[in-house]
């Protein structure tokens, strides 16, 4: 996928603006993080169920090699085939490659961050294979030619009316005058669509939000059906899968699943979880004939035992940006990549470069949230940090950035000068304020006033009411 | 260099360190030959097969599936036939070739037509068999198999599930077991994996657009389960 993330101010400020965006993303509140919070507090143990689901990534991070080889050896076991890709070229290859090998025209997808991540649509469609996206978020962005802008709900920026819209220009066929109003219709409407494409379908391509070690297996979580649909039916199905999704045996599986899908969607339990082993077997009914799973590096076996291995423990369950002030405004497009929010904000630089991504890891509050409500305790914050320092060492950051921070270190360094200074602004800002009690423009600081009113100090700095309190605090005992 | 080598190459020099030993690899056997528990929530703990029962239930219902509970066998193609004709449904039903489900005495409801096998595109209502009920979540556990066609779970738009109360366990783990048990491997690798494991928690749904759930999304718009309360049927 292209990345726009080096416009994320232009994006973000866009993205502002919007007053369709805007209405979409207030629904995060009573859609995701109330419902989370109620699944969470109806489970005693969930907290204990985190810190193990933490341990089993942990340990499955540290013996990486070793687990990988034991899934490949458990799955070639069951009749399947696993293809290990460094890049995202060599992952489209191979998907481009076992495609032609099916005389394939068309391939169903179930959701998968993978092939937005190497762009996986884009490639088939010029080489003649014609992906159909089959999760219903999904399907509605692939018509608008649109990324996902969240990774559970990928067209969370658009209400029933755009929706509505977007199927009467592509389903031409239909009568033009048809009740859409209802998003029950809308549903309606895309599952009879679909339901010819899942039976035509020649490959059927799935994401994997794991990879079970003990027994060569890949499970999907879904709550639609439209991943199994994808993978039952056609004559091959293909996995797409990087390297973190391993997890040892089929109970760890059991520990993260509890976690998942009530941090994801306050869910007790998703729809479908689905696990899945080889090939059809020769007495099964039905079943796909081949198995292959594509398993993308892309940067993470560099990631492990850096400063930021802690961002391979993310199982995707989207807790961090629905939670995030910073996602909430914005929406998850303006991030300019597949992985938005704060989970994307500590992935994207390291896909795709902080060169190109340095934005991100600065479009946050540092409020803490995305932390505390992290599935897999994942200290995002200070991920962002660690790519805030890197980027200023290797001289990313702006000019003038760099020129306010050693401005800001040679007075930090000296009190006396600093504590005059400070002191003088804060009384002429007051002055100057006292009026409206804030500022709609401000000298130097037109980044925060285009979008916001800088409130006008009150006059003395924190140090100096610091030290005043001391001092009556002194007085009054 | 494979991609392969040149992948696991860089995994361990990012761990600092080569392949491992075989003293360092033997924990990691041992954790894969016999699998530990993690923590289990106490909602499942300590109910006899009756608690279970209501535990699957209501944890089910709140998910929108429907539960009928029967005494018998016999009592199951009554309590299907009911529920088809309440909710308008054809007395139609593909059914998967499973033992259990040929023992039923489908004849005390002639009107009720069978077909065995795995469903046409078509096809209205599904019938399945499950391999075990889960309280805690009240989710069902099917496998695939020259019994039970993995299709027949998201074709049809109606899914009627016969599941024996004596399947019936209280968390993930122990439907694990189960499996584990039922393929006489404690390891659950090869052959001895059935191709496709579904767990299912209630009926199809979609919330991509507004964040408003609706029912039937490419799977079934209805799951209804059929629980068997008699303890001789396992
Ligand atoms: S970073 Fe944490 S909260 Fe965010 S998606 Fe990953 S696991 Fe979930």
């Amino acid at each position: 996928m292209l990345t726009t993330s080096p416009a994320f101010k232009d994006n973000a400020h866009r993205a502002l603006g919007d007053p369709v965006l805007q209405r979409a993303l207030a629904l995060l509140k009573t859609g995701f993080h109330e419902r989370r919070q109620r699944a969470v507090d109806r489970l005693p143990e969930f907290d204990a169920l985190r810190d193990a689901a933490k341990a089993i990534k942990d340990h499955t991070l540290a013996h990486l090699d070793w687990y990988l080889e034991r899934f490949e050896v458990n799955c070639r076991a069951a009749g399947g085939q696993v293809h290990w890709c460094r890049t995202p070229e060599e992952a489209r290859q191979t998907v481009l490659a076992l495609c032609r090998r099916f005389n394939a025209r068309t391939a169903t997808k179930g959701k998968t961050m993978i092939a937005e991540e190497i762009g996986l649509n884009e490639f088939l469609e010029e080489n003649g294979v014609e992906p159909v996206e089959t999760d219903l978020g999904e399907y509605i962005i692939q018509l608008r030619h649109e990324a996902p802008s969240h990774i559970i709900a990928p067209a969370i920026h658009l209400t029933r009316t755009e929706v509505a819209e977007t199927f009467r220009a592509a389903h031409t066929d239909l009568d033009p005058a048809r009740p859409l109003d209802e998003p029950r219709a809308l549903v309606a409407e895309a599952r009879a669509r679909l339901r010819q494409r899942f039976l035509d379908a020649d490959v059927g391509i799935t994401g994997a939000n794991f990879l079970i070690a003990e027994t060569g297996s890949s499970v999907i979580v879904t709550n639609e059906g439209n991943g199994d649909l994808t993978q039952l039916l056609p004559k091959a199905h293909i996995v797409l899968a990087s390297l973190e999704k391993v997890v040892p045996t089929a109970e760890d599986l059991a520990v993260i699943l509890r976690v998942l899908a009530r941090s994801a969607t306050g869910q007790d339990m998703s729809v479908y979880t689905t696990v899945s082993t080889g090939p059809k077997r020769p007495s099964d009914l039905d079943g796909p004939g081949e198995y292959h799973v594509v398993l993308l590096d892309n940067g993470r076996s560099e990631l492990l035992g850096s400063e930021f291995q802690e961002i391979l423990r993310c199982i995707r369950c989207g807790a961090c940006m629905n939670n995030c002030p910073v996602y909430g405004a914005i929406g998850g497009h303006a991030y300019g990549w597949v992985y938005p929010g704060p989970m994307g904000a500590v992935l994207t630089p390291a896909l795709i470069g902080i060169e190109h991504a340095g934005h991100l890891p600065n479009a946050s509050t540092f409020c803490g949230k995305c932390e505390s409500v992290c599935t897999m305790h994942i200290p995002l914050p200070k991920l962002m940090r660690h790519w805030r320092e890197r980027e200023y060492e290797r001289k990313l950051s702006p000019r003038t950035m760099r020129a306010g921070l050693k401005l800001w270190a040679f007075l930090a360094k000296r009190p006396a000068l600093y504590h005059a200074l400070t002191g003088f602004a804060a009384k002429l800002l007051a002055a100057l304020g006292r009026r409206h009690g804030s500022f709609y423009n401000l000298p130097l600081a037109g980044g925060w006033t285009a979008t916001r009113e800088m409130p006008a100090p009150q006059g003395k700095t924190f140090r100096e009411q610091w030290r005043e309190r001391q001092h009556n605090a002194g007085t009054a005992r | 260099m494979s991609a392969r080598d040149d992948i696991l190459g860089t995994v361990r020099r990012s761990l600092k360190r080569g392949g491992l030993t075989a003293e360092q690899e033997a924990p990691l056997l041992a954790r894969l030959a016999r699998p530990q528990a993690g923590p289990i929530p106490a909602r499942s703990a300590g109910r006899d097969r009756r608690g279970l029962v209501e535990l699957f239930d209501s944890q089910a219902c709140e998910v929108h599936a429907t539960v009928a509970r029967v005494a018998s066998l016999a009592d199951v193609p009554a309590a299907i036939g009911d529920y088809l004709a309440r909710q308008n449904l054809p007395a139609e039903m593909t059914a998967a070739p499973d033992k259990l489900l040929d023992g039923i005495p489908w004849d005390r409801r002639p009107l009720l037509r069978l077909k065995r096998g795995k469903p046409d595109p078509a096809d209205a209502v599904g019938l399945s068999a499950a391999f075990a009920g889960i309280a805690e979540t009240g989710t069902l556990m099917l496998i695939s198999g020259a019994h039970s066609p993995s299709t027949l779970n998201f074709l049809p738009d109606t899914h009627v599930v016969v599941l024996p109360a004596a399947r019936l366990v209280g968390p993930l783990e122990e439907a694990w077991k189960r499996l584990r048990a039922a393929t006489g491997a404690m390891k659950l690798a090869g052959a001895a994996m059935p191709r496709t494991v579904n767990f299912i928690t209630g009926p199809s749904r979609s919330a991509d657009i507004e964040l408003t759930l609706q029912l039937g999304a490419h799977g079934p718009r209805r799951l209804h389960i059929v629980v068997v309360e008699d303890d001789a049927v396992a």
